[in-house]
């Protein structure tokens, strides 16, 4: 029975539904297919487990912001702007 | 995640902070949305200098604006169409406008996997199953100089992506940015954003592979060779 539901994903369509899958945007019965196979094939498990590492690398990259100096012209702006706000 | 946008006052509370010209409540906002909003500004612009006078742009025109703010969309929806209306304007001027189509993808093929590694469909027992399947990867502990390395790999391979697929990867991944904040930003659809992310995380997975597997065969072979002197 089960044999069904594993046989029909092939890991060639795996590696195409794998971001639906992580997204939880697969259909239920394309989510079950997801999960048997898996369960089955160690290489699968293995490109899983590769994607998983790759997100957690990309969310380790650290951001460039603005400069220092651009932040403080844009409180002083904000200062400036309170300032003749209350004059008025 | 690397970092978090979020910002946890609720809108009615920041509007009425930042009306008061409340600058704490102000510097949390650019703290917490500058590096996405330089990130989502490189989806119009070409250089980054120009990102970062878009983004203070759009800081100028959130102080000068908040007055004028009728509250019907969320802070974050009027940042982003801030944002996205000085970086059109500012492309157009400098002529270097990124063509919006590329946004627009085509769902034809662009493989998360090289064909040639999976057995053909007639294969008689395994159709479409792996004939290279992927290896282990062996990283190396945080803080390590192995690691540094595969870090700068990282950053290489998200940087060479396509521009669409880069700015969407990084909002998710780098700025941690829920599916539904990038659709509105770059209005985009949903399955759209969702193909995007996927083939920009497929490449990157794809370089990773490579550099894992070519440290692998340099380890291998440094480490016959040591066997080999040893034995003689």
């Amino acid at each position: 029975m089960t044999d069904d539901i594993t046989t029909d994903l092939a890991c060639k369509e795996l590696v195409e539904i794998i971001t639906d899958y992580l997204e939880g945007t697969l259909p239920e019965r394309d989510r079950a297919r997801f999960d048997a196979h898996i369960l089955t094939c160690p290489p699968c498990r293995e490109y899983v487990a590769e994607m998983h590492a790759t997100l957690r690398l990309t969310g380790r990259l650290t951001v460039e912001s603005i400069s220092p100096g651009a932040r403080d012209d844009l409180l002083r702006a904000l200062r400036r702007m309170k300032a003749s706000s209350t004059e008025l | 995640m690397g970092s978090q946008t979020i910002v946890r006052d609720s809108d009615a509370e920041l509007i009425a902070l930042l009306r008061d010209g409340d600058e704490a409540a102000f510097a949390r906002l650019i703290d917490a949305y500058s590096a996405p909003l330089l990130r989502l500004a490189l989806a119009f612009v070409q250089s980054p200098s120009i990102a970062e006078e878009v983004v203070q742009e759009t800081w100028m025109a959130v102080v000068t604006g908040i007055g004028r703010f009728e509250g019907r969309s969320s802070v974050k929806t009027w940042l982003f169409k801030i944002l996205t209306n000085i970086a059109k304007t500012r492309a157009q001027r400098e002529r270097r406008t990124i063509p919006f189509s590329e946004f627009e993808v085509d769902y034809g093929d662009e493989p998360a996997v090289d064909p040639d590694r999976f057995l053909p469909a007639s294969h008689p027992q395994w159709p479409h199953h792996w004939a290279t399947p992927p290896q282990p990867w062996s990283m190396g502990p945080e803080g390590t100089a192995l690691d540094r390395e595969t870090m700068a790999v990282v950053r290489r391979a998200l940087e060479d992506l396509p521009r669409a697929q880069q700015v969407v990867v990084a909002l998710r991944d780098v700025h941690g940015w829920p599916a539904a904040d990038v659709c509105a930003a770059l209005d985009i659809s949903e399955a759209n954003q969702r193909v995007l992310l996927h083939r920009g995380r497929s490449r990157v997975r794809a370089v990773l592979e490579r550099y894992f597997n070519d440290t692998a065969t340099l380890c291998n072979a440094e480490s016959i060779s040591d066997t080999k002197q040893a034995g003689q």
